[in-house]
């Protein structure tokens, strides 16, 4: 599809500001609809276009495997992290509270914000690698 | 909303029986699947349908807001949508194998293969 | 009066795509009316006040989901084997299913009730003191995150499992193949 004028030159404009509202959604998860989950895909949605329009050539170069992979697990071993660091503070397994024992409410905070952030990243590189390997064979 | 009461309910039963038609009477291997994936997003609707509040607003902070909607049924709900992709992918991920292997998708047919896959 | 008619017609078009979605027989085209289906369902949960869900549903259900159902169907090259139209004894035990089900919502309380047991058990704590426990303005995301933070954790766990399934189901057999023919 990289031939087509149109669809190249309109995904090339897209692409930056998908990203952008990929990690809006992650961010503001906690003041307006959105999360971890929502961003995740949508920032994995921003890369699916980049590989439907310029090939699976080039899509390995922006993100090849040996990067993705290892963000598939990232997410879920900052997640987990939160947790033992919790437990390293003095508390209980993911209870934010220890993370900002001078006022909980705002560990609270921080530890939703760094949950999010990790369940984000790991949404968005499974559906990446989803995509992948569904089209694998059919990469030229 | 409020006269309606249980025909609502009984709408999202319909469309849980039109998946559950289409996976056990469908031969086609993908059509199984679009079946699944219809029954899974009607059980969301019957489930969120239940934390509804009538006058209630969206589970967000507001200071003009009276009620809230309950926001339990969304919580789980949120997770069963992504899970559901996940098994989603997981299925045709099977499906295609299946179809390297037996050359077709119509489970009829499957079964009337008597050679083992991958030889 | 605007909101039930809006609500009737929504579910009129979403019974439409559903049952369109299981009759066509090329398979690309059931694909777009289960993306249709998605997309009715998400504008169903916003009438229904379920706005995260409806986000979740518009991207995960309407988004990815069919980019992956169309990825497959590139593999198929043939539409559905015609089939005769109604297939008697799986429609007799879904009407039956459905029958049953039916009787069983005769017991459920009535659409929208405020005083629910569903409603009073702990959405009534998490309302209340969502906002000075975490800070965190948005309920879904506060009880998601912090009060029912061990169900996200698995839940991302599961996620993550199946992107290694895909890997492990996808990934090893076309390297196998390109050993079989070299």
């Amino acid at each position: 599809m990289k031939e087509n004028l149109i669809v190249r030159e309109a995904a090339r404009l897209l692409i930056p500001f998908i990203l952008l509202f990929g990690f809006y959604v992650i961010a503001h998860g906690e003041i307006s609809p959105g999360g971890g989950f929502q961003g995740g895909v949508i920032l994995a949605s921003a890369f699916i276009l980049y590989a439907l329009v310029y090939g699976s050539k080039d899509s390995e170069r922006v993100l090849s495997i040996r990067v993705s992979d290892p963000l598939t697990s990232l997410g879920v071993l900052i997640y987990a992290g939160v947790g033992v660091a919790t437990m390293l503070l003095g508390g209980l397994f993911l209870d934010y509270n220890e993370l900002n024992p001078a006022h909980p409410p705002a560990g609270q905070a921080l530890g939703i914000s760094l949950v999010e952030l990790g369940v984000g990243i790991t949404v968005s590189a499974v559906m990446i690698t989803l995509f992948n390997e569904i089209t694998r064979v059919f990469r030229k | 909303m409020q006269w309606l009461g249980h025909y609502n309910y009984w709408i999202y039963i319909a469309l849980m029986m039109i998946g559950f038609y289409a996976v056990i009477a469908k031969p086609n291997l993908v059509k199984k699947v679009i079946g699944l994936g219809l029954f899974q997003t009607a059980a969301f609707l019957l489930y969120i349908s239940i934390g509804m509040v009538e006058g209630g607003t969206a589970p967000i902070v507001w200071e003009h807001a009276t009620l809230y909607v309950n926001p339990l049924p969304h919580v789980l709900i949120l997770t069963a949508i992504v899970v559901a992709v996940s098994t989603l992918a997981v299925a045709l991920a099977l499906v295609i194998a299946i179809n390297r292997a037996y050359g077709t998708v119509e489970s009829d047919q499957i079964d009337a293969q008597n050679i083992k896959p991958g030889r | 009066m605007t909101t039930l008619t809006l609500d009737i017609i929504l579910l009129f078009l979403l019974v439409v795509s559903a049952v369109a979605a299981i009759s066509v027989r090329s398979l690309l085209a059931a694909s777009m009316f289960l993306a249709i289906y998605s997309l009715l369902m998400a504008l169903i949960w916003v009438h229904l006040q379920a706005v995260d869900v409806a986000f979740t549903e518009a991207a995960v259900g309407a988004g990815i989901s069919t980019v992956l159902l169309v990825g497959t169907l590139v593999y198929i090259k043939s539409d559905e084997a015609p089939a005769p139209l109604i297939h008697w004894p799986s429609l007799a035990a879904v009407m039956i299913t459905g029958a049953v089900l039916i009787y069983g919502t005769f017991d459920m309380p009535p659409f929208g009730d405020p005083t629910a047991p569903a409603n009073l058990h702990v959405a009534p704590y998490y309302i209340a003191h969502s906002l000075e426990q975490t800070q965190v303005p948005n309920f879904v995301t506060s009880v998601l995150a912090s009060y029912r933070g061990y169900d996200t954790l698995f839940e991302t766990a599961v996620i993550f499992t199946a992107g290694i399934s895909l890997i492990l189901l996808l990934r090893q057999s076309s390297k196998h193949k390109r050993k079989k023919r070299s």
